[in-house]
Protein backbone atom coordinates (compact mmCIF):
# COMPACT_ATOMS: atom_id res chain seq x y z
CA UNK A 1 0.00 0.00 0.00
CA UNK A 2 1.79 2.85 -1.19
CA UNK A 3 0.95 6.54 0.74
CA UNK A 4 1.88 9.13 -1.21
CA UNK A 5 2.59 13.03 -0.92
CA UNK A 6 -0.06 14.68 1.14
CA UNK A 7 -1.59 12.27 2.40
CA UNK A 8 1.58 10.90 4.30
CA UNK A 9 2.42 14.68 5.81
CA UNK A 10 -1.36 14.45 6.93
CA UNK A 11 -0.35 11.48 8.83
CA UNK A 12 3.01 11.94 9.72
CA UNK A 13 1.28 15.30 11.47
CA UNK A 14 -1.47 14.20 13.23
CA UNK A 15 0.44 10.82 14.55
CA UNK A 16 2.81 13.89 15.87
CA UNK A 17 0.39 15.48 17.49
CA UNK A 18 -1.41 12.79 19.05
CA UNK A 19 2.14 11.67 20.20
CA UNK A 20 2.39 14.87 22.13
CA UNK A 21 -1.20 14.89 23.52
CA UNK A 22 -1.13 11.37 24.66
CA UNK A 23 1.55 11.66 27.42
CA UNK A 24 1.04 15.64 28.07
CA UNK A 25 0.39 14.96 31.83
CA UNK A 26 2.54 12.37 32.29
CA UNK A 27 4.08 12.57 36.40
CA UNK A 28 7.60 12.70 36.79
CA UNK A 29 7.60 9.31 38.56
CA UNK A 30 6.34 7.70 35.34
CA UNK A 31 8.80 9.40 33.05
CA UNK A 32 11.16 5.94 33.00
CA UNK A 33 8.54 3.81 32.25
CA UNK A 34 7.44 5.66 30.33
CA UNK A 35 10.52 6.01 28.08
CA UNK A 36 10.87 2.21 28.48
CA UNK A 37 6.91 1.82 27.01
CA UNK A 38 7.48 3.71 23.59
CA UNK A 39 10.67 2.40 23.28
CA UNK A 40 8.37 -0.79 23.44
CA UNK A 41 6.00 0.87 20.54
CA UNK A 42 8.33 1.99 18.20
CA UNK A 43 9.52 -1.82 18.57
CA UNK A 44 6.97 -2.47 15.51
CA UNK A 45 10.32 -1.19 13.41
CA UNK A 46 10.01 -5.58 13.68
CA UNK A 47 7.36 -5.61 11.07
CA UNK A 48 9.15 -3.86 8.37
CA UNK A 49 12.04 -5.45 8.92
CA UNK A 50 10.18 -8.92 8.13
CA UNK A 51 8.68 -7.43 5.20
CA UNK A 52 12.45 -6.75 4.19
CA UNK A 53 13.70 -9.48 4.68
CA UNK A 54 10.53 -11.50 3.41
CA UNK A 55 11.07 -10.27 -0.36
CA UNK A 56 14.98 -9.78 -0.21
CA UNK A 57 16.27 -11.63 -3.43
CA UNK A 58 19.99 -11.54 -3.13
CA UNK A 59 22.46 -13.36 -0.16
CA UNK A 60 23.22 -9.35 0.93
CA UNK A 61 19.80 -8.60 1.19
CA UNK A 62 19.21 -11.32 3.11
CA UNK A 63 22.19 -10.60 5.37
CA UNK A 64 21.23 -7.72 6.35
CA UNK A 65 17.51 -8.39 6.37
CA UNK A 66 18.51 -10.78 8.73
CA UNK A 67 19.99 -8.32 10.65
CA UNK A 68 17.41 -5.88 10.72
CA UNK A 69 15.17 -8.83 11.95
CA UNK A 70 17.57 -9.77 14.88
CA UNK A 71 17.56 -6.31 16.22
CA UNK A 72 13.99 -5.19 15.84
CA UNK A 73 13.24 -8.53 17.97
CA UNK A 74 15.45 -7.73 20.56
CA UNK A 75 13.74 -4.11 20.56
CA UNK A 76 10.18 -5.39 20.46
CA UNK A 77 10.74 -8.39 23.43
CA UNK A 78 13.09 -6.80 25.03
CA UNK A 79 11.16 -3.44 25.72
CA UNK A 80 7.70 -5.62 26.38
CA UNK A 81 9.80 -7.55 29.35
CA UNK A 82 11.38 -4.24 31.02
CA UNK A 83 8.52 -1.95 30.75
CA UNK A 84 6.43 -4.47 32.22
CA UNK A 85 9.15 -5.15 35.37
CA UNK A 86 9.05 -1.64 35.94
CA UNK A 87 5.50 -1.05 35.87
CA UNK A 88 4.64 -4.22 38.12
CA UNK A 89 6.52 -2.50 40.64
CA UNK A 90 4.63 0.32 40.11
CA UNK A 91 1.59 -1.21 40.34
CA UNK A 92 2.62 -3.23 43.56
CA UNK A 93 3.58 -0.04 45.19
CA UNK A 94 0.46 1.35 44.52
CA UNK A 95 -1.34 -1.25 46.06
CA UNK A 96 0.40 -1.34 49.39
CA UNK A 97 -0.52 2.21 49.55
CA UNK A 98 -4.34 1.22 49.12
CA UNK A 99 -3.88 -1.46 51.34
CA UNK A 100 -2.19 0.48 54.34
CA UNK A 101 -5.03 3.34 53.59
CA UNK A 102 -7.49 0.16 54.16
CA UNK B 1 -5.55 -11.08 2.60
CA UNK B 2 -4.14 -7.91 2.38
CA UNK B 3 -7.21 -6.44 3.83
CA UNK B 4 -6.53 -8.35 7.08
CA UNK B 5 -2.78 -6.98 7.33
CA UNK B 6 -4.20 -3.38 7.05
CA UNK B 7 -6.81 -3.83 9.29
CA UNK B 8 -4.54 -5.35 11.50
CA UNK B 9 -2.23 -2.36 11.69
CA UNK B 10 -4.51 0.00 11.75
CA UNK B 11 -6.04 -1.81 14.96
CA UNK B 12 -2.48 -2.31 16.50
CA UNK B 13 -1.74 1.73 15.65
CA UNK B 14 -4.77 2.55 17.91
CA UNK B 15 -3.27 -0.24 20.24
CA UNK B 16 -0.43 2.08 20.00
CA UNK B 17 -1.98 5.21 21.08
CA UNK B 18 -4.37 4.06 23.62
CA UNK B 19 -1.37 2.48 25.08
CA UNK B 20 0.73 5.26 25.19
CA UNK B 21 -2.23 6.86 26.83
CA UNK B 22 -2.67 4.91 29.72
CA UNK B 23 0.78 4.36 30.52
CA UNK B 24 0.86 8.11 31.26
CA UNK B 25 -1.53 7.94 34.31
CA UNK B 26 0.27 5.75 37.28
CA UNK B 27 -3.63 4.03 37.80
CA UNK B 28 -3.42 2.69 34.39
CA UNK B 29 -0.09 2.21 33.63
CA UNK B 30 -0.27 -1.61 34.16
CA UNK B 31 -2.70 -2.31 31.52
CA UNK B 32 -1.10 0.27 28.94
CA UNK B 33 1.87 -2.06 28.26
CA UNK B 34 -0.90 -4.72 27.97
CA UNK B 35 -2.58 -3.36 25.31
CA UNK B 36 0.36 -2.47 23.30
CA UNK B 37 1.79 -5.98 23.84
CA UNK B 38 -1.39 -7.24 21.61
CA UNK B 39 -1.48 -5.13 19.13
CA UNK B 40 2.67 -5.94 18.92
CA UNK B 41 1.51 -9.84 18.68
CA UNK B 42 -1.02 -8.96 16.31
CA UNK B 43 0.77 -6.72 13.85
CA UNK B 44 3.74 -9.21 13.88
CA UNK B 45 1.90 -12.21 13.38
CA UNK B 46 -0.41 -10.78 10.53
CA UNK B 47 2.98 -9.58 8.63
CA UNK B 48 3.26 -13.08 8.08
CA UNK B 49 1.02 -13.02 5.16
CA UNK B 50 1.77 -9.70 3.59
CA UNK B 51 2.01 -10.20 0.27
CA UNK B 52 5.65 -9.05 0.27
CA UNK B 53 6.54 -11.69 2.38
CA UNK B 54 7.99 -14.86 0.07
CA UNK B 55 9.36 -17.87 -0.09
CA UNK B 56 10.21 -20.32 2.38
CA UNK B 57 13.85 -19.59 2.94
CA UNK B 58 13.11 -15.85 4.29
CA UNK B 59 10.29 -17.18 5.79
CA UNK B 60 12.26 -19.67 8.13
CA UNK B 61 15.03 -16.90 8.30
CA UNK B 62 12.52 -14.83 10.38
CA UNK B 63 10.88 -17.00 12.33
CA UNK B 64 14.57 -17.68 13.53
CA UNK B 65 15.78 -14.60 13.81
CA UNK B 66 12.64 -13.24 16.07
CA UNK B 67 12.78 -16.89 18.04
CA UNK B 68 16.62 -16.19 18.77
CA UNK B 69 16.61 -12.48 19.56
CA UNK B 70 13.32 -12.68 21.21
CA UNK B 71 14.49 -15.75 23.42
CA UNK B 72 17.31 -13.23 24.09
CA UNK B 73 15.98 -10.43 24.88
CA UNK B 74 13.42 -12.29 27.37
CA UNK B 75 16.21 -13.48 29.08
CA UNK B 76 18.20 -10.70 29.68
CA UNK B 77 15.27 -8.29 30.16
CA UNK B 78 14.04 -10.96 32.98
CA UNK B 79 17.30 -11.54 34.92
CA UNK B 80 18.41 -7.67 35.05
CA UNK B 81 18.33 -6.01 38.04
CA UNK B 82 15.49 -3.28 38.58
CA UNK B 83 18.93 -0.45 38.95
CA UNK B 84 20.18 -1.25 35.65
CA UNK B 85 16.86 -1.06 34.04
CA UNK B 86 18.09 2.50 32.26
CA UNK B 87 20.73 0.42 30.37
CA UNK B 88 18.94 -2.15 29.12
CA UNK B 89 16.30 0.38 27.51
CA UNK B 90 18.97 2.23 26.08
CA UNK B 91 20.48 -1.69 24.64
CA UNK B 92 17.04 -2.34 23.14
CA UNK B 93 16.20 1.54 22.04
CA UNK B 94 19.97 1.49 20.23
CA UNK B 95 18.67 -1.98 18.79
CA UNK B 96 15.82 -0.82 17.05
CA UNK B 97 17.29 2.32 15.55
CA UNK B 98 19.79 -0.50 13.83
CA UNK B 99 16.59 -2.14 12.73
CA UNK B 100 15.26 0.64 10.82
CA UNK B 101 18.87 1.69 9.38
CA UNK B 102 18.90 -1.95 8.37
CA UNK B 103 15.81 -1.81 6.51
CA UNK B 104 17.31 1.20 4.99
CA UNK B 105 19.98 -0.67 3.73
CA UNK B 106 18.40 -3.78 2.71
CA UNK B 107 15.88 -1.26 0.24
CA UNK B 108 19.26 0.54 -1.42
CA UNK B 109 20.92 -2.94 -1.76
CA UNK B 110 17.58 -3.71 -4.05
CA UNK B 111 17.68 0.04 -5.81
CA UNK B 112 21.48 -1.26 -6.74
CA UNK B 113 20.75 -4.42 -7.81
CA UNK B 114 17.95 -2.72 -10.11
CA UNK B 115 20.64 -0.44 -11.87
CA UNK B 116 21.82 -0.97 -15.75
CA UNK B 117 24.74 -2.94 -14.98
CA UNK B 118 22.34 -6.11 -12.79
CA UNK B 119 19.92 -5.38 -15.64
CA UNK B 120 21.42 -8.06 -18.27
CA UNK B 121 22.01 -10.63 -16.33
CA UNK B 122 18.47 -10.28 -14.26
CA UNK B 123 16.76 -10.16 -17.69
CA UNK B 124 18.97 -13.35 -18.65
CA UNK B 125 18.16 -15.04 -15.63
CA UNK B 126 14.03 -13.93 -15.84
CA UNK B 127 13.91 -15.07 -19.70
CA UNK B 128 15.55 -18.81 -18.99
CA UNK B 129 13.29 -18.99 -15.97
CA UNK B 130 10.07 -17.75 -17.10
CA UNK B 131 10.31 -18.67 -20.80
CA UNK B 132 10.07 -15.31 -22.67
CA UNK B 133 12.09 -13.56 -24.87
CA UNK B 134 15.34 -11.05 -23.63
CA UNK B 135 12.94 -8.12 -24.64
CA UNK B 136 9.69 -9.01 -22.71
CA UNK B 137 11.79 -9.99 -19.28
CA UNK B 138 14.17 -7.24 -19.96
CA UNK B 139 10.90 -4.68 -20.43
CA UNK B 140 9.16 -6.76 -17.41
CA UNK B 141 12.04 -5.73 -14.75
CA UNK B 142 11.88 -2.30 -16.24
CA UNK B 143 8.12 -1.74 -15.46
CA UNK B 144 9.64 -2.27 -11.42
CA UNK B 145 12.06 0.49 -11.83
CA UNK B 146 15.01 -1.59 -12.87
CA UNK B 147 17.58 -0.07 -15.30
CA UNK B 148 17.58 3.33 -13.56
CA UNK B 149 20.74 5.44 -13.08
CA UNK B 150 20.68 5.98 -9.43
CA UNK B 151 19.47 4.98 -5.67
CA UNK B 152 16.93 7.83 -6.52
CA UNK B 153 15.34 7.37 -10.07
CA UNK B 154 15.23 3.67 -8.52
CA UNK B 155 13.60 4.19 -5.28
CA UNK B 156 11.67 7.52 -6.45
CA UNK B 157 13.18 11.07 -4.90
CA UNK B 158 10.47 10.75 -1.76
CA UNK B 159 11.04 7.56 -0.66
CA UNK B 160 14.95 7.57 -1.48
CA UNK B 161 15.07 11.13 0.86
CA UNK B 162 13.09 9.66 3.68
CA UNK B 163 14.91 6.37 3.34
CA UNK B 164 17.93 8.17 3.60
CA UNK B 165 17.38 10.47 6.47
CA UNK B 166 15.52 7.75 8.43
CA UNK B 167 19.26 5.48 7.75
CA UNK B 168 20.99 8.35 9.37
CA UNK B 169 18.64 8.73 12.20
CA UNK B 170 18.79 4.97 12.96
CA UNK B 171 22.61 4.51 12.63
CA UNK B 172 23.33 7.82 15.28
CA UNK B 173 20.65 6.14 17.60
CA UNK B 174 22.06 2.85 17.25
CA UNK B 175 25.65 3.48 18.12
CA UNK B 176 24.75 6.46 20.26
CA UNK B 177 22.93 4.00 22.31
CA UNK B 178 25.20 1.14 22.58
CA UNK B 179 27.39 3.85 24.20
CA UNK B 180 24.79 4.89 26.40
CA UNK B 181 24.24 1.39 27.46
CA UNK B 182 28.30 0.68 28.15
CA UNK B 183 28.84 3.81 30.16
CA UNK B 184 26.00 3.08 32.50
CA UNK B 185 26.80 -0.36 33.07
CA UNK B 186 30.51 0.66 33.96
CA UNK B 187 32.21 -0.68 30.87
CA UNK B 188 32.91 2.47 29.53
CA UNK B 189 34.44 5.42 31.19
CA UNK B 190 35.72 7.61 29.13
CA UNK B 191 34.52 11.32 28.14
CA UNK B 192 36.47 12.11 25.13
CA UNK B 193 37.68 10.33 22.20
CA UNK B 194 40.07 12.78 20.43
CA UNK B 195 41.13 16.27 21.04
CA UNK B 196 39.01 18.65 20.19
CA UNK B 197 35.79 16.48 19.87
CA UNK B 198 33.06 19.71 19.67
CA UNK B 199 35.10 20.66 15.84
CA UNK B 200 35.98 16.81 15.21
CA UNK B 201 31.66 15.94 15.61
CA UNK B 202 31.29 18.92 13.55
CA UNK B 203 33.56 17.56 10.79
CA UNK B 204 31.95 13.98 11.06
CA UNK B 205 28.34 15.22 11.36
CA UNK B 206 28.93 17.37 8.34
CA UNK B 207 30.41 14.89 6.47
CA UNK B 208 27.60 12.08 7.10
CA UNK B 209 25.08 14.88 5.84
CA UNK B 210 27.27 14.97 2.61
CA UNK B 211 27.43 11.43 2.07
CA UNK B 212 23.88 11.46 2.43
CA UNK B 213 22.89 13.69 -0.27
CA UNK B 214 25.69 11.77 -2.45
CA UNK B 215 23.89 8.68 -1.28
CA UNK B 216 20.75 9.99 -3.03
CA UNK B 217 22.68 10.11 -6.39
CA UNK B 218 25.07 7.44 -6.43
CA UNK B 219 25.03 4.15 -7.85
CA UNK B 220 28.24 2.71 -6.01
CA UNK B 221 28.01 0.36 -2.78
CA UNK B 222 31.24 2.37 -1.68
CA UNK B 223 29.38 5.51 -0.90
CA UNK B 224 26.31 3.72 0.63
CA UNK B 225 28.48 1.98 2.88
CA UNK B 226 30.45 4.93 4.35
CA UNK B 227 27.18 7.16 4.71
CA UNK B 228 26.38 4.39 7.10
CA UNK B 229 29.20 4.09 8.29
CA UNK B 230 29.72 7.88 9.28
CA UNK B 231 26.67 7.56 11.18
CA UNK B 232 27.18 5.10 13.16
CA UNK B 233 30.50 7.05 14.03
CA UNK B 234 28.57 10.50 14.50
CA UNK B 235 26.46 8.51 17.24
CA UNK B 236 29.43 7.57 19.24
CA UNK B 237 31.09 10.73 19.13
CA UNK B 238 27.75 12.09 20.24
CA UNK B 239 27.08 9.79 23.28
CA UNK B 240 30.93 9.49 24.53
CA UNK B 241 31.05 13.23 26.19
CA UNK B 242 27.59 12.86 27.91
CA UNK B 243 28.04 12.38 31.68
CA UNK B 244 26.54 9.35 33.45
CA UNK B 245 23.99 11.67 35.54
CA UNK B 246 22.89 13.13 32.16
CA UNK B 247 22.26 9.68 30.59
CA UNK B 248 18.14 8.94 31.16
CA UNK B 249 17.56 12.73 29.04
CA UNK B 250 20.32 11.63 26.35
CA UNK B 251 18.32 8.05 26.31
CA UNK B 252 15.21 9.66 25.84
CA UNK B 253 16.56 11.33 23.07
CA UNK B 254 18.06 8.47 21.45
CA UNK B 255 14.29 7.28 22.05
CA UNK B 256 12.58 9.80 20.29
CA UNK B 257 15.18 9.53 17.08
CA UNK B 258 14.74 5.81 16.76
CA UNK B 259 10.95 6.62 16.61
CA UNK B 260 11.47 9.23 13.97
CA UNK B 261 13.74 6.53 11.97
CA UNK B 262 11.10 3.94 12.45
CA UNK B 263 8.62 6.83 11.27
CA UNK B 264 10.53 7.39 8.31
CA UNK B 265 11.24 4.20 7.32
CA UNK B 266 7.64 3.17 7.31
CA UNK B 267 6.86 5.89 4.43
CA UNK B 268 9.91 4.12 3.00
CA UNK B 269 8.37 0.64 2.41
CA UNK B 270 5.14 1.77 2.79
CA UNK B 271 3.94 0.61 6.03
CA UNK B 272 1.81 2.84 8.32
CA UNK B 273 1.13 0.91 11.32
CA UNK B 274 5.82 1.59 11.36
CA UNK B 275 4.73 5.23 9.72
CA UNK B 276 1.78 5.92 12.95
CA UNK B 277 4.22 4.03 15.66
CA UNK B 278 7.22 5.65 14.86
CA UNK B 279 6.28 9.35 14.52
CA UNK B 280 3.63 9.00 17.81
CA UNK B 281 7.19 7.46 19.34
CA UNK B 282 9.06 10.45 18.01
CA UNK B 283 7.00 13.46 19.24
CA UNK B 284 6.09 11.99 23.00
CA UNK B 285 9.70 10.89 23.33
CA UNK B 286 10.78 14.72 22.15
CA UNK B 287 8.23 16.06 24.86
CA UNK B 288 9.27 13.31 26.98
CA UNK B 289 12.96 14.37 26.81
CA UNK B 290 12.29 17.50 27.26
CA UNK B 291 10.01 17.14 30.99
CA UNK B 292 13.24 15.05 32.15
CA UNK B 293 15.36 17.54 31.47
CA UNK B 294 12.91 19.89 33.33
CA UNK B 295 12.84 17.62 36.26
CA UNK B 296 16.11 18.16 36.38
CA UNK B 297 16.17 21.95 35.92
CA UNK B 298 18.47 22.03 32.75
CA UNK B 299 17.87 22.53 29.37
CA UNK B 300 18.09 19.79 26.68
CA UNK B 301 21.62 22.18 24.89
CA UNK B 302 23.00 22.31 28.41
CA UNK B 303 22.71 18.45 28.50
CA UNK B 304 24.09 17.86 24.91
CA UNK B 305 26.83 20.20 25.09
CA UNK B 306 27.66 20.38 28.91
CA UNK B 307 30.00 17.56 28.39
CA UNK B 308 32.10 19.79 25.57
CA UNK B 309 32.22 22.55 27.92
CA UNK B 310 33.90 20.12 31.01
CA UNK B 311 35.79 18.73 28.09
CA UNK B 312 37.77 22.55 26.71
CA UNK B 313 38.09 23.47 30.53
CA UNK B 314 40.21 20.83 31.60
CA UNK B 315 41.76 20.80 28.22
CA UNK B 316 42.64 24.38 29.27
Amino acid sequence: MAIEGFVAIYIFMLAGFAGFEVISRVPVILHTPLMSGSNFVHGIVVVGAMVVLGHAESTAEQIVGFIAVILAAGNAVGGYVVTERMLEMFKSKDEQKKGAQE
Amino acid sequence: MNFIVQLSYLIAAVLFILGLKAMSSPKTARRGIVWAGVGMVLATLVTFLHPAVQGLTNTILIVIGIAVAGGLAWWSGRRVAMTEMPQMVALYNGMGGGAAAAIAGVEMLRALRMLPEGLQSQAQALASDAGISMAAAEAALRAEGAGSANIASALGADVAILAILGALIGTVAFSGSLIAWAKLDGRMKRNSLVPGQKYVNLLVFVLAIVFGIMTFFTDSILVVTLFFALGLLFGVFVAVPIGGADMPVIISLFNALTGLAVGFEGYAIGNPAMIIAGTVVGAAGTLLTQLMAKAMNRSITNVLFAGFGADTQSAS
